[in-house]
């Protein structure tokens, strides 16, 4: 029965892990599907965090924290796209400067605002996304083996644990069937096809980005205000990287998006839980493997030796109409 | 007011920077007609087309679309006054389905499911109407090109276009799509569409136009009915009555064969089989030049040759050694020297200075520097006397050379080929894009190399330059070395040839 | 788009654009620290005189610069052939493990400069090792350069961890670091170049390395500009089709400016590791690769404005670190910003000006 305790416990705190990936690799699916490419997932996310403790904090209210994290990680997202689709800037180049920007910007204002060295003050546990119990919980429990994932995996999240499992299918009823899902993916693969369909290939990309700011929105809230309960620097800790590792990982598809992040949430639960444990014949596994997992495996995959990622063919790559 | 035209272009002018693409373009174009516009790669045909499509705006002039005045300003303009538009380079998204290359941009809503309905339907019944059979769901990328081409056809029709542009559309196809995709069109005229049908080749005209108009250096020259003409008449009209540019040159004196192809089949970036088991020989001391319009295969069999492009098999001996597919660096060492077609994509690096690119491809010989060193000064001297004794202008080595013009970038590209005296020169369009003394100065330093015993491979799409400077003519038309004649062969036999009629 | 074909003269491409570009990131950064209720003045002020004001400040000051040469002399020369690395962080700090491992094996035998060849030696060997892979794949593969050098550092930041957490540790310690190296094993301070300008080095860093630094910019450029391999580079990072007309062998020139780029990201580590702190620590790049992107960029790949670039980041790092000392409303994060937006400003938009730049300088021009 322990076994199935621990079981319990590491498939709970896979899911925790996972819902930051989620939201931020959708995010990273929208961009880079319209042929922009977003290393900047991780500053949006951080930038989201921090506005979403902040206005939580002044005011109490979780969802004010939520829309606070998405406006400002759009407007990261409008900066990304003003380099990249309007000033055909290197978009590389771009996500790189707008990560060090987030990063410095949280940490120099909750500094000057709150001064605790960057963090912000704790936000009231009313001001959080809290856990919502299902349900049927209590009679569900004592069911053997569904009870007790039912009670402890699956009921008593958060309304965002919730949200991002719903904004899978969402993306990809959007990216499937939807007109602008339609556009979106034509724009990332030819867009001299949409520009001649008359329709704008800038416009339709700023959408596509505009999208992916809306969602790191989401994975900041989650971190500042649902996962903890303040903003500490650079509480996204890689979270960016590792999203678009899935991102890749999923080959930019949004139900392998799902599942790529729950794997990479499960090592990152893993490694935690193995933390001190010896393995009976091989000792102590050091738990950078575990970290370095994904990165591994999206290198190998990169390699041709998974299958094939095939990226978006316009990606990375400003429109000009050629001559 | 019986005959209202579906298309007419008053005046058109369009200019690139320095180039003058189109100048003062008028033309009508008949309602249910298939309308055809021929001329040679450069002449204008696909500028005049995209300011139709609403790609460029023209500098000035005007577009009627059945009388009326209308401005075209992008691609959804062009649709919504019924143009639709074949593009030369498929604008399909390729791992789309054709149902849903169809709708892009059609969608009928913003979620697919009803439009896809309704596309699937008139889809059913535009492949009714025009027997173009095509499954829906099919991945356009797995489709053949034939198939992908008759995709874009659909497209414009499920826009509803009544107008149909073509940009070369058999440039992708096999002799038989071609055959088809002609049959398509002329059901489209007898349901009363208007097709315009851009292409440089003589035997697709004739084989289905009504009438027909010529290209040349961006002007109209010509617009005439297709049974009234000729498949001579049209070349002399592509080509023009230039001054004929006669070149001072003794009876050769063939020696041993230095360049041997055999077999040889290449095929390009796409796939398609370009140049078609082909075998010649080039001996010393004279110029074997290849006729032929331009896209039957000749870049690709010269890339071939230079090491560029891996061909699918076949041989190449240069020097009597066997060279297939070896490094360009390894021929250059062979005595092989290339100068390329396109000398901004190839010959040069154009933000290079002058003087570096006057040893591109060479710069590993110790005459530029000891070792794994350069020597700039010995550079800087070696390009020095190449522009004196090329008369490059300006004559500043250290000048970008992106600031020469073209006749002069092409120099810098013939003194750094033909002063490594090598033994077997190939040369690809050597005056395109070149002003006439440089055209003159160029075409005697060939014939010197001829003097001198060297082996020439002349390409070139200017019947002229084939004609005065070539020893022996070799045609070649899709992919096939059709004939060989002797170079005051007449005008008329070259032209049959290169359109592929006789041999 | 017709101002993209006109020809700018020198001194504006390379002079003027990046200046303004400069102002504008100044300017907004300025504007944040006026939002938080400081002076902006003041507080460049306290920057230009913290990073310039003394011997010690300027050995700050150079310090971090002789970093970012390093990893900005890394991301150009992969630059010139065409290819994007941003792994220098990565590998730097895996070259931290080659310039740590030679110092531990020799400094109890012999005095620095014996030490110093071999330190450089691994240092390199390592960065070129971990810019092998993703130079492998690129070449071999075709899997995007970016991406893999973003997982390689990732994966070096782990491997790094694990090696100074399990294996190179003290054993009794806490700190996740090496054993400091005995001076054998230390690369020293340059008090004597402060002092040819009558200035004191004080507790400042600045140490060999800023010469292997300056010597690297110098082969680099030779490399670069003066031998056949730097050209062929150059020609394959211009026009990758005349590289192939020219008989260029891309595999063999991508692995090498890669093994270059990631062998200069990896000497970048003996600064901090044998100059500064005499041991390896985690994380002691702290940044310093993804800096090089920005050096690089305003510098135009050349190592004379990487110089200029480096010392001015420089000048921003040690600037950053007076500021927050003195104004501890202002933390040293603002240092990060100010880079962030140096970067936006100078790569990502270096163009955002060019069209109103063009319209002025033609109608003075014509005028």
């Amino acid at each position: 029965m322990e076994t199935f305790d621990i079981f319990i416990s590491i498939l709970g705190s896979t899911i925790r892990l996972s819902i930051p990936l989620i939201f931020t690799a959708l995010a990273g699916l929208f961009s880079e599907r319209a042929g922009v490419f977003d290393i900047g997932l991780e500053g949006k996310m951080l930038a989201g965090a921090f506005a979403a403790a902040c206005v939580a904090y002044l005011t109490g209210s979780a969802f004010a924290g939520l829309g606070a994290a998405i406006v400002v990680s759009m407007i990261f997202s409008l900066i990304h796209g003003f380099a990249s689709i309007t000033s055909r800037g290197n978009q590389i180049v771009s996500g790189v400067a707008l990560n060090f920007v987030a990063a410095g910007l949280a940490v120099v204002l909750g500094h000057a605002w709150f001064g605790q060295g960057g963090r912000t003050p704790t936000v009231a546990n009313d001001a959080r996304f809290q856990p919502i119990t299902l349900p049927g919980v209590d009679m569900m429990r004592d069911v053997p083996f569904i009870g007790p994932i039912y009670a402890n995996v699956i009921s008593g999240n958060n309304l965002l644990t919730y949200l991002a499992f719903l904004a899978v299918p969402l993306s990809w009823w959007v990216l499937y069937r939807t007109r602008f899902g339609l556009r979106l993916r034509a724009v990332g693969e030819n867009p001299g096809a949409v520009d001649t369909a008359g329709i704008s290939v800038i416009w339709l990309r700023y959408r596509a980005t505009l999208v992916a700011g809306f969602l790191c929105g989401f994975s900041g809230a989650y971190l500042a205000i649902a996962q903890s309960a303040a903003f500490i620097n650079n509480m996204s800790a890689g979270k960016g990287y590792i999203a678009l590792a899935a991102l890749i990982f999923a080959k930019w598809k949004p139900v392998p998006v799902l599942f790529a992040c729950l794997l990479f949430g499960f090592l990152d639960a893993f490694a935690n839980f193995m933390q001190g444990k010896a393995v009976p014949g091989l000792g102590e596994v050091p738990v950078q493997i575990f970290q370095a997992l994904p990165y591994v495996l999206t290198c190998v995959l990169l390699a041709g030796f998974i299958g094939v990622a095939r990226p978006p063919k316009a990606g990375g790559v400003a429109y000009t109409k050629e001559r | 007011m019986v005959d209202v035209a579906a298309i007419e272009l008053l005046g058109i002018d369009k200019r690139f920077g320095s180039v003058h693409a189109n100048k003062n373009i008028s033309l009508s174009v008949a309602k249910g007609s298939i309308h055809g516009i021929i001329g040679e790669n450069g002449a204008g045909k696909s500028t005049l087309m995209s300011i139709l499509y609403g790609f460029y705006q023209a500098d000035s002039g005007e577009i009627r679309v059945s009388g009326k005045p209308v401005s075209i300003r992008d691609s959804q303009a062009a649709i919504a006054v019924g143009i639709g538009m074949v593009h030369q380079h498929f604008m399909l998204v390729e791992n789309f389905t054709v149902l849903e290359n169809l709708m892009l941009g059609a969608e009928g809503g913003a979620f697919l499911g009803r439009g896809a309905d309704a596309a699937r339907n008139e889809l059913k019944r535009l492949e009714a109407e025009y027997g173009l059979d095509v499954d829906p769901d099919a991945v356009v990328e797995e489709l053949p090109v034939g198939l992908q081409q008759r995709v874009e056809i659909l497209k414009a029709l499920y826009r509803g276009a009544e107008i149909l542009i073509l940009d070369e559309p058999t440039g992708v196809l096999t002799p038989s799509e071609a055959d088809h995709l002609f049959k398509i069109l002329e059901q489209l005229r007898d349901q009363g569409k208007t097709v315009l049908f851009i292409t440089h080749k003589l035997r697709e005209i004739m084989a289905v136009t009504d009438t027909v108009s010529v290209m040349r250096r961006g002007e109209m020259v010509a617009t005439v009915k297709t049974k009234e003409t000729s498949v001579e008449e049209l070349a002399e009209l592509m080509v023009g009555r230039r001054v004929l540019l006669r070149v001072e040159k003794q009876a050769a004196n063939p020696g041993d064969v230095l360049l041997s192809v055999k077999n040889l089949t290449v095929k390009d970036g796409r796939g398609v089989v370009m140049v078609d088991n082909v075998s010649f020989d080039v001996r010393a001391g004279e110029i074997t030049g290849i006729a032929g319009v331009a896209g039957n295969g000749q870049s690709e069999l010269l890339e071939a040759i230079a090491g560029i492009r891996k061909p699918v098999s076949g041989e190449i001996y240069v020097n009597g050694e066997l060279l297939t597919a070896a490094n360009p660096a390894k021929l250059r060492d062979m005595g092989l020297a290339h100068i390329p077609e396109d000398r901004h994509h190839m010959g040069l690096v154009l933000p290079f200075e002058e003087n570096e690119n006057s040893m591109l491809g060479y710069h590993h010989d110790p005459l530029y520097g000891a070792g794994p060193f350069l020597d700039l000064e010995a550079i800087r001297k070696d390009a020095a006397d190449k522009i004196e004794k090329y008369d490059i202008r300006p004559p500043d080595p250290r000048l970008k050379t992106a600031n020469f013009s073209g006749g002069n970038q092409q120099k810098i590209v013939c003194a750094r080929e033909i002063e490594r005296d090598p033994k077997i020169l190939i040369i690809g369009q050597p005056t395109r894009g070149v002003d006439i003394g440089a055209i003159e100065f160029i075409h005697r330093r060939i014939i010197e190399m001829r003097d001198a015993g060297k082996a020439v491979l002349l390409v070139s799409v200017e019947l002229d330059e084939i004609r005065g400077l070539s020893d022996r003519v070799l045609v070649m038309f899709a992919g096939h070395v059709v004939g060989e004649t002797a170079p005051d062969a007449d005008e008329k036999t070259l032209g049959l040839m290169m359109a592929g009629i006789a041999a | 788009m017709s101002t993209a074909s006109v020809k700018l003269p020198n001194w504006i491409n390379y002079g003027l654009m990046p200046l303004i570009n400069l102002i504008v990131a100044f300017l907004i950064s300025g504007l944040v620290i006026w939002l938080i209720g400081e002076s902006p003045l003041e507080a460049l002020d306290f920057m230009l005189r913290g990073a310039l004001g003394s011997g010690e400040a300027i050995g700050f000051t150079l310090y971090y610069a002789t970093s970012f040469i390093f990893t900005g002399l890394s991301v150009a020369i992969a630059f010139h052939a065409g290819l994007f690395n941003i792994g220098s962080e990565g590998q730097a700090y895996v070259g931290g493990l080659g310039a740590a491992l030679v110092a531990l094996a020799l400094d109890h035998y012999v005095p620095w400069y014996v030490t110093m060849p071999f330190a450089i030696l691994g240092a390199a060997l390592f960065g070129a090792a971990w810019a092998f892979i993703p130079a492998w794949m690129q070449a071999k593969r075709g899997s995007h350069i970016v991406i893999t050098t973003i997982m390689f550092n990732f994966i070096g930041a782990a491997l790094m961890v694990y090696l100074l957490v399990n294996v190179l540790i003290v054993p009794g310690k806490m700190a996740p670091e090496t054993r400091t190296f005995l001076p054998g094993g230390q690369l020293p301070k340059l008090d004597w170049l402060m002092a040819i300008f009558g200035m004191k080095l004080g507790a400042a860093p600045l140490n060999f390395s800023f010469i292997i630094a300056l010597v690297m910019c110098v082969l680099i450029w030779l490399l670069i500009w003066r031998t056949k391999l730097g050209f062929e580079m150059r020609t394959l990072g211009v026009s990758p089709s005349a590289a192939i007309y020219a008989g260029v062998p891309y595999v063999r020139t991508v692995i090498i400016a890669m093994l270059l780029s990631g062998a200069l990201a990896g000497m970048m580590a003996l600064n901090p590791v044998l100059g500064a702190s005499a041991r390896l620590q985690v994380e002691f790049v702290g940044g310093a690769g993804f800096v090089g992107i920005a050096v690089s960029l305003m510098g135009r790949n050349h190592p004379l404005g990487i110089v200029l670039a480096a010392i001015l980041f420089g000048l921003l790092y040690k600037g950053g670190d007076e500021l927050s000392f003195e104004r501890p409303a202002i933390t040293r994060d603002m240092v990060m910003v100010i880079q962030g937006l140096v970067i936006l400003f100078a790569g990502a938009l270096e163009h955002m000006f060019r069209p109103a730049i063009v319209k002025i300088y033609t109608r003075f021009a014509k005028g």
